[in-house]
């Protein structure tokens, strides 16, 4: 980093560099740390997103390389066999005098086995003396993309897919005019005890939900509600406390001037709203919807009680749990299931985490 | 002058109504929503818990007064449900509020390199949905192939059978709890990134150390958040349903560990459809939830540091 120019100042008896050294040392000091803080920060991260990466591998294997992973290799790989001879032979690491060299065993023996070079098997044989068993296959990388096929078929995933992209886009829209409503209210109307409204509207959050569900179930059996998507969807119509909350914080720190401006110029309430004041919002619009996107995707306790006996009706989170079951035995197919059935929400969140962390914040962070 | 008392007098009222108007018919959503959603339930949920209201035979339901109320002394289940709901609680609220803080204080540490990208992978598993999440974890913390177990046995340790010994379930739950660190972590992060470095860089001249500065200006800053957290972390728990019920199938296996009391809420009411007396459990749990939360409010005053003032 620093280093002296020219002749030293004060030559000291600690030599030229006496001036130089701590600064020097500093550098390195702080290079250590970056390093130190990033590699421990890359550890638990790569801790953290572990089960991710068997969920990867297992969904790549078949059932044979996952009984082999048992004992063998993690990753979708076979042991890699040449044709020597019209047969099928495995190929083996074999140290022969100091190297390691890749070869064929044709014919397996006690004490000692003969190989052929995989690349000339009409050419010399080799004689390797030792119990072959102790050899090292050689492994070639060999993922299975079958398993998703039979998963797309076997849970009907197109299906399940419509359901709840479905029931997740239509709550959305619901969720979205019926919050931007609510919050234009509470930031720009002048009303009766609003503070206290907003209050009891925020104090629902803490409400446990269940106190609510028995009768909500009763009065949407008595309707006929139940075995269709209507309560999933119907009531997302009525805004949501934690949306609400994000919405108007926002709208409040809107200036006030342009929804002046345009009422000057004859615009109506609902017209500044949706010239003047939605224009100005879509960060916060787009989390709100991606918010109600995961959460209806995420969803699974008030789908599993209303499409009860109507498979045909569920979306993939109770849909895709049934398989857990049905599956048990075979883990290759369940992490394909469960990679299928996490994929369009991971997908979303990477393309727009910018807006969607923004949201997460605010109403955190504002409260 | 004595135009604008006019002005004064007559215009704005019939504006201030007309924008009262406006007001009701934006806020309507809410409104209907809250007395249809929310108040008319409280109040049914109260009526059918003085009943034996049955969904299957709604004909013949009858004031039992009292009854499931007792009911919740003797049954065993409340007790055994409580009990699980409560001795999970001690495990995961510890470390679902010290967690977010110490992530969040490495990823706010000056000395790491490429913040957002850490930001954005350790946020991540919060949007995995819970079912898959739970088929990635049921594998990994499988007893024999499981990779975390193949990972102690490579250092020698043998692992946990998590999933079906009573002793390791509640540790398994709380690590699959992890993924669901994301919200927390993020708005610690936030709040710690808002703190003004001029009072670190005063406690620094002062010769405060590190952990000082820490412990006597971050947290304290910080905790609006930190309870924030608390609140939500306790909410969570006392409607902690999804991760058993799918693990055991709604079972409670291993042994009655994963009974907890929403699994034996969601049973009374939907499976035996004894809605009358999954009311009165339903109103356990809000009294609880209430008491707890209403400790925590209480409490905040204490801990609880408002740099802009009072709370709102």
């Amino acid at each position: 980093m620093a280093v002296a120019r020219g002749a030293p100042a004060y030559p000291t008896i600690g030599g030229s560099y006496a001036n130089t050294a701590p600064h020097y040392r500093r550098g390195l000091r702080r290079m250590g740390l970056y390093g130190t803080v990033t590699l421990f920060a890359s550890l638990v991260l790569t801790a953290f997103l572990m089960p991710f990466a068997y969920m990867l591998v297992t969904s790549f294997k078949d059932r044979d390389q996952i009984v082999a992973s048992a004992t063998g290799p993690i990753l979708p790989v076979d042991p890699l066999t040449v044709e020597v001879g019209g047969r099928q032979v495995p190929v083996y690491r074999v140290p022969i005098d100091g190297e390691v060299r890749e070869l064929a065993l044709v014919r397996p023996g006690r004490r000692e086995s003969v190989f052929v070079d995989p690349e000339d098997p009409a050419g010399a044989e080799v004689v390797w003396e030792g119990a072959w068993r102790t050899l090292k296959p050689v492994y070639v990388w060999a993922p299975r993309t079958g398993n998703f096929a039979a998963v797309w078929n076997g849970i009907a995933f197109p299906r399940l897919l419509f359901n709840t992209a479905f029931i997740a886009f239509t709550g959305m829209v619901g969720t979205l005019v019926s919050c931007v409503m609510v919050a234009y209210a509470f930031a720009r109307f002048p009303l009766p005890f609003k503070g206290a409204m907003f209050m009891v509207l925020i104090a629902t959050i803490i409400l446990p939900k269940q106190v609510l569900l028995v009768p909500t179930y009763a009065f949407f059996d008595a309707i006929g509600w139940t075995g269709t998507w209507l309560p999933l969807i119907v009531p997302h119509f009525f805004a949501n406390a934690f949306n609400v909350f994000l919405l108007r914080q926002y709208f409040m720190q809107l200036p006030r001037e342009l929804d002046e401006a345009a009422m000057i110029d004859g615009a109506g309430p609902l017209r500044v709203l949706t010239s003047v004041i939605v224009p100005q919002s879509y960060p916060v619009l787009v989390a709100v919807g991606l918010f109600h996107i995961v959460f209806a995707w995420n969803d699974y306790f008030e789908p599993l009680l209303y499409t009860l006996g109507r498979p045909d009706l569920q979306p993939l989170s109770v849909g895709i749990q049934q398989y857990n079951f049905i599956y048990s035995q075979q883990p290759h197919l369940i992490q394909a299931t469960a990679l299928l059935g996490m994929v369009v929400p991971v997908a979303l969140f990477f393309f727009t985490q910018r807006f969607f962390m923004r949201g997460i914040v605010i109403t955190g962070v504002e409260k | 002058m004595s135009a604008r008392t006019a002005l004064g007098r007559g215009k704005p009222s019939p504006l201030l109504r007309e924008q009262r108007v406006w007001g009701w018919v934006f806020l309507s959503p809410w409104v209907i929503g809250f007395l249809a959603f929310t108040i008319l339930p409280i109040l049914a949920s109260l009526v059918f818990s003085f009943t034996d209201f049955r969904l299957t035979e709604p004909e013949s339901v009858s004031f039992v007064g009292l009854d499931n109320y007792r009911k919740l002394f003797v049954d065993p289940l409340v007790k055994v449900s409580l009990g699980v709901t409560l001795r999970f609680a001690l495990l995961a609220l510890p470390i679902g509020i010290v967690l977010p803080v110490a992530l969040a204080a490495l990823l706010d540490s000056k000395w790491l390199v490429g913040k957002p990208f850490f930001r954005t992978l350790f946020y991540m598993p919060y949007v995995v949905p819970v079912v898959s999440a739970i088929f990635i974890w049921q594998g990994v913390l499988n007893a024999q192939s499981g990779w975390l177990n193949r990972l102690l046995r490579l250092v020698g340790v043998p692992g946990p059978n998590w999933l079906d010994d009573v002793n390791w379930i509640y540790p398994a739950l709380v690590i699959i709890g992890l993924w669901g660190i994301g919200n927390a972590f993020l708005i610690t992060l936030a709040s710690m990134q808002a703190v003004p470095t001029a009072f670190y860089e005063a406690a620094r001249v002062d010769g405060a150390s590190a952990w000082a500065r820490f412990r006597h200006i971050t947290l304290p800053m910080i905790s609006p958040v930190i309870f924030y957290n608390l609140v939500l972390a306790v909410i969570g728990l006392m409607r902690y349903f999804e991760v058993p019920f799918i693990l055991s199938n709604g079972t409670g296996r291993p042994g009655d560990s994963t009974m907890f009391f929403n699994i034996h809420f969601y049973k009374t009411s939907f499976v035996f459809f004894d809605m009358g007396y999954g009311s009165a459990l339903a109103w356990l749990l809000f009294v609880i939830t209430m008491v707890f939360t209403g400790l925590l409010f209480y409490s905040a005053r204490y801990w609880v540091f408002y740099a802009a003032g009072e709370v709102r």
